[in-house]
């Protein structure tokens, strides 16, 4: 049992500040992703925690510990962690078994421990292999068994995916999930990759400019939000001008109720785009089609409303299909998530975003 | 990004290193300054010095440019047309790596004494150095995309327009690389120039110093010389930086197809079957029978076993004290890369540029006035070899040092092991290889290397090396001719190492 927190750390490389106060708390047995865009800081939390950095200020504690802050930098060796790095970084000049056995004492080796750990990787009877011998999918399945073996306090993965194609990723990343959750492991994920944060982790922390922003379950940080830019990294956003009265919110698509505890007064509105639906209902707005993005599973729609608002819908494949120029009836399910006006800033450039002209 | 931690202490002996490496180089400016400018002056404008000059740049152009026709000629022929037995001719065209310039020019003048001047000298020179050519410049034509040649033809261009205006300028930086060193190999060789009397730099510097005792003189060549090689060395560095940019833009590498030589593929066997028998055969067939009737002789080989011994020892001090050297160099290269620890680097690789016969020029001004202790030891002559080859020592450290990534240590010490069981267990088995390797190649250039050994070597004292020199020098073609079969066999080691690595022997490459 194990909880790993870190609190108020920073790191400063030189001039640049990594990390500028974290706070992150990583619950035992559970998986925590740490997730923000390139250069938030996220590996640098992690080379913290592992002791391959020294921190400029707060702490760290694993199991109730203190590894480094207030003068003490305890070193990796000895801070009972393991790391699964971004290639893998197999021993070349060792096999799959004295890889995964490489942090087991003699007597451990001597154990079923690494057949043990190898199966929960589905790689039982490969102990032999070289790691040249094996797929990139493979040498990362080995680097997970390698790290899990000798039972550490926390299992630090650095972005271990995203070396791998999409195809052979979604895969591995939930036999990792299994297999740290059979072991009943901690493990702490560092991604940016908001899809496979969402889908495997218990825990998402979001990071950026070396600060957490938000820490909470998947479905709170992709539902609650906790601001327009957070909304915006963890999936495609509509975020429309509003004006609240009474709990509900006037928007361009209609009425939409808020969820939460609002004040009245002008707003800026997250809806998702799978909330748009087309219906004829009462409340619902005109809007005609600009275009039809086909993506197999589902399809993106892009509509503009009579003020001239753009927006997104997301619809699941077998609906009509919508050409451009056509006019249909739209209107928002369920409550949209209401931010104050000054929020909508510094959205990420990557996210599908609609804000009125 | 993540900056790596200081490393004082690496830095301290990376420093070191390049210092001890630097000393011939600074203790020939220090002397030459001693000297005083009118004598200097005196030294220098003489019409002697003029034809030296003349001479030693002659050699070098002719030299060079015979290698660059016959090395880019051969290396088209192996990598690009359907020559028949192309692997055994890529190979052929590497092994005169393995017959060093002396013993080449030992080969000949043993079939024909008379033999001597400018032309013989270039002739062998070439024939010794146009793998060096050969080599880079048939990697590059194996690497170049040929997608870039196909898209020429389709848009217009015929094969020719295209060999010039795309192929021969994708294997420009590696040419003009290749021409380079061989223009520097051939300013400071002193072993075929001095056996077939071509009145060079470095013939003239030794004989300034071994027979008229002209110190002055002596130095104010060498001044020359070393002048004449930093100006190459500049040239050779501005290539590499250009030769940057012709880097292939991604994509996966493809076979090009080969030329059709048609009725003319006999000939051009003939050709090349005519290099290799002037290059290899002439060499091998005057060892052969200089071999057969030198054995005979009492006494030779206790002689032979004495030199061999001799060669061992100031090679074997020479290894280790060069690796010693390297160590800090390499690991810092490898780990901490940076302005600074670049400087060092081309620092080092400048003495590496010295002529051998430099080297040991000033090496025995600064026992004499320095370090007297070391003077007619084993080890001012082991230092000789460490300034000499301490580049080719620092290249395997690093190479070695890129098999144990820092990443890989980081994941050990994350399993709960402390730094020296990660040293035992990770970075030495991964790295001892790279290093061994590295310290063979000092070694065996070691003994083979013969100017500074004959001026550096303790009194009585002779190798492999000096001993084949002194009986070439009186004539004694019989008694050379063991000395120079065993100094053949040392020196393909480190030549079948090259030719291995640099892809000629790969059966899918010229398959």
């Amino acid at each position: 049992m194990s909880d790993v927190v870190l609190s108020g750390v920073v790191k400063r490389y030189g001039r640049v500040t990594a990390l500028a106060g974290a706070d992150v708390s990583v619950p035992s047995g559970q998986l925590t992703a740490v997730l923000g865009p390139s250069g938030c800081g996220k590996t640098t939390l992690l080379r913290c925690l592992a002791g391959f950095e020294r921190i400029d200020g707060g702490e760290i504690r694993i199991d109730g510990d203190r590894v480094a802050g207030g003068g003490r930098h305890v070193p990796t060796h000895r801070r009972n962690i393991a790391v699964v790095p971004q290639e893998g970084a197999l021993f070349p000049h060792l096999s799959v078994a004295d890889n995964v056995g490489y942090g087991l004492d003699r007597a451990a080796r001597r154990s079923d421990r690494v057949e043990q750990v190898l199966a929960l990787v589905g790689l039982a009877g490969y102990g032999a292999r070289m790691p040249h011998q094996l797929s990139g999918g493979q040498q990362q399945r080995v680097a997970v068994a390698r790290a899990l073996a000798p039972r550490p306090s926390v299992v630090l993965l650095d972005e271990p995916f995203s070396a791998l194609d999409a195809g052979l990723r979604a895969g591995l990343r939930q036999d990792v999930r299994e297999a740290l959750r059979a072991d009943g492991a901690t493990g702490v994920l560092v991604t940016h990759d908001q899809g496979e944060a969402l889908s495997v982790a218990d825990k998402v922390v979001v990071l950026r400019d070396g600060r957490v922003v938000q820490a909470a379950a998947p479905t709170t940080v992709y539902r609650e939000p906790v601001d327009p830019w957070v909304a915006g990294f963890v999936g495609d956003a509509v975020l429309l001008p509003a004006v609240v009265e009474q709990g509900a919110a006037r928007t361009a698509l209609g009425v939409v109720p808020v969820a939460g505890p609002v004040t009245d007064g002008p707003v800026t509105v997250l809806v998702r785009p799978e909330q748009v639906r087309f219906t004829a209902g009462p409340g619902a707005v005109t809007a005609t089609v600009l275009r039809h993005d086909f993506h197999g599973h589902d399809a993106l729609v892009g509509l503009r409303l009579a003020d001239g608002t753009r927006i997104t819908a997301r619809i699941l494949d077998g609906a009509a299909p919508l050409s451009p120029g056509g006019e249909v009836s739209v209107q928002v399910d369920g409550a949209a998530r209401a931010f104050p006006r000054d929020t909508a800033v510094g959205l990420p450039a990557s996210t599908v975003v609609e804000l009125a002209a | 990004m993540r900056r790596l931690a200081p490393r004082p202490a690496l830095l301290a002996a990376s420093t070191a290193a390049v210092a001890v490496a630097l000393i011939p180089l600074a203790y020939l400016a220090v002397r030459t300054a001693e000297a005083g400018w009118d004598r200097i002056a005196a030294e220098l404008w003489t019409e002697r010095v003029a034809l030296l000059a003349l001479r030693s740049i002659g050699l070098a152009a002719v030299v060079t440019t015979g290698c660059v026709l016959l090395g880019v000629g051969t290396a088209f022929l192996v990598t690009r047309t359907d020559l028949p037995g192309r692997r055994t001719f890529a190979v052929l065209g590497s092994l005169p790596l393995a017959v060093p310039t002396y013993i080449a020019a030992f080969s000949w003048v043993s079939a024909a004494p008379r033999l001597e001047g400018f032309w013989p000298a270039a002739l062998v020179l070439t024939l010794c150095s146009y793998p060096y050519v050969l080599l880079p410049v048939a990697a590059a034509l194996r690497g170049a995309d040929p997608a870039q040649e196909e898209v020429s033809r389709s848009l217009g261009r015929s094969g020719w327009q295209t060999f010039t205006a795309v192929t021969l300028r994708q294997i420009r930086p590696a040419t003009a690389a290749g021409a380079l060193l061989v223009a520097l190999y051939v300013l400071a060789d002193f072993g075929a120039v001095a056996i077939l009397r071509a009145d060079t730099f470095t013939r003239a510097i030794f004989i300034a110093f071994d027979l008229g005792f002209d110190r002055t003189g002596a130095l104010v060549l060498s001044s020359v010389l070393v002048a004449l090689t930093l100006l190459l060395l500049t040239g050779e560095t501005a290539t590499r930086r250009r030769g940057a940019r012709y880097a292939q833009l991604g994509g996966a590498r493809r076979p090009a197809p080969r030329l059709s030589l048609g009725a003319a593929r006999w000939p051009v066997v003939a050709a090349l079957l005519g290099v290799a028998g002037l290059a290899l055969g002439v060499p091998a067939v005057n060892l052969a029978r200089r071999l057969a009737a030198g054995v005979s002789r009492p006494g030779a080989l206790t002689e032979v076993l004495a030199a061999a011994g001799n060669s061992l020892t100031v090679s074997l001090a020479g290894a280790a004290l060069t690796m010693l050297l390297a160590l800090p160099l390499g690991l810092l290269a490898s780990r901490a890369p940076g302005p600074l620890t670049t400087v060092l680097d081309r620092l080092a690789y400048l003495a590496h540029a010295l002529p051998g016969v430099v080297i040991g020029l000033s090496l025995i001004f600064f026992g004499i006035n320095v370090a007297y202790p070391l003077y007619q030891t084993h080890w001012l002559l082991a230092l000789a070899y460490a300034t000499h080859f301490l580049p080719l020592a620092v290249g395997a450290v690093v190479g070695a040092a890129a098999q144990s990534p820092a990443g890989l240590e980081e994941v050990a010490r994350s399993l709960g092991r402390g730094p020296w069981t990660v040293l035992r267990t990770v970075t030495l088995p991964l790295t001892l290889p790279g290093i061994g390797a590295g310290a063979a190649l000092v070694f065996l250039a070691g003994m083979k290397e013969l100017p500074a050994t004959l001026l550096l070597r303790p009194t009585g004292m002779n190798t492999l090396a000096t001993e084949l020199w002194t009986s070439t020098a009186v004539g004694a073609y019989a008694a050379a001719a063991p000395y120079a079969a065993l100094l053949v066999l040392i020196s393909a080691v480190p030549t079948w190492l090259l030719v291995a690595r640099s892809g000629l022997l790969d059966k899918e490459n010229l398959a």
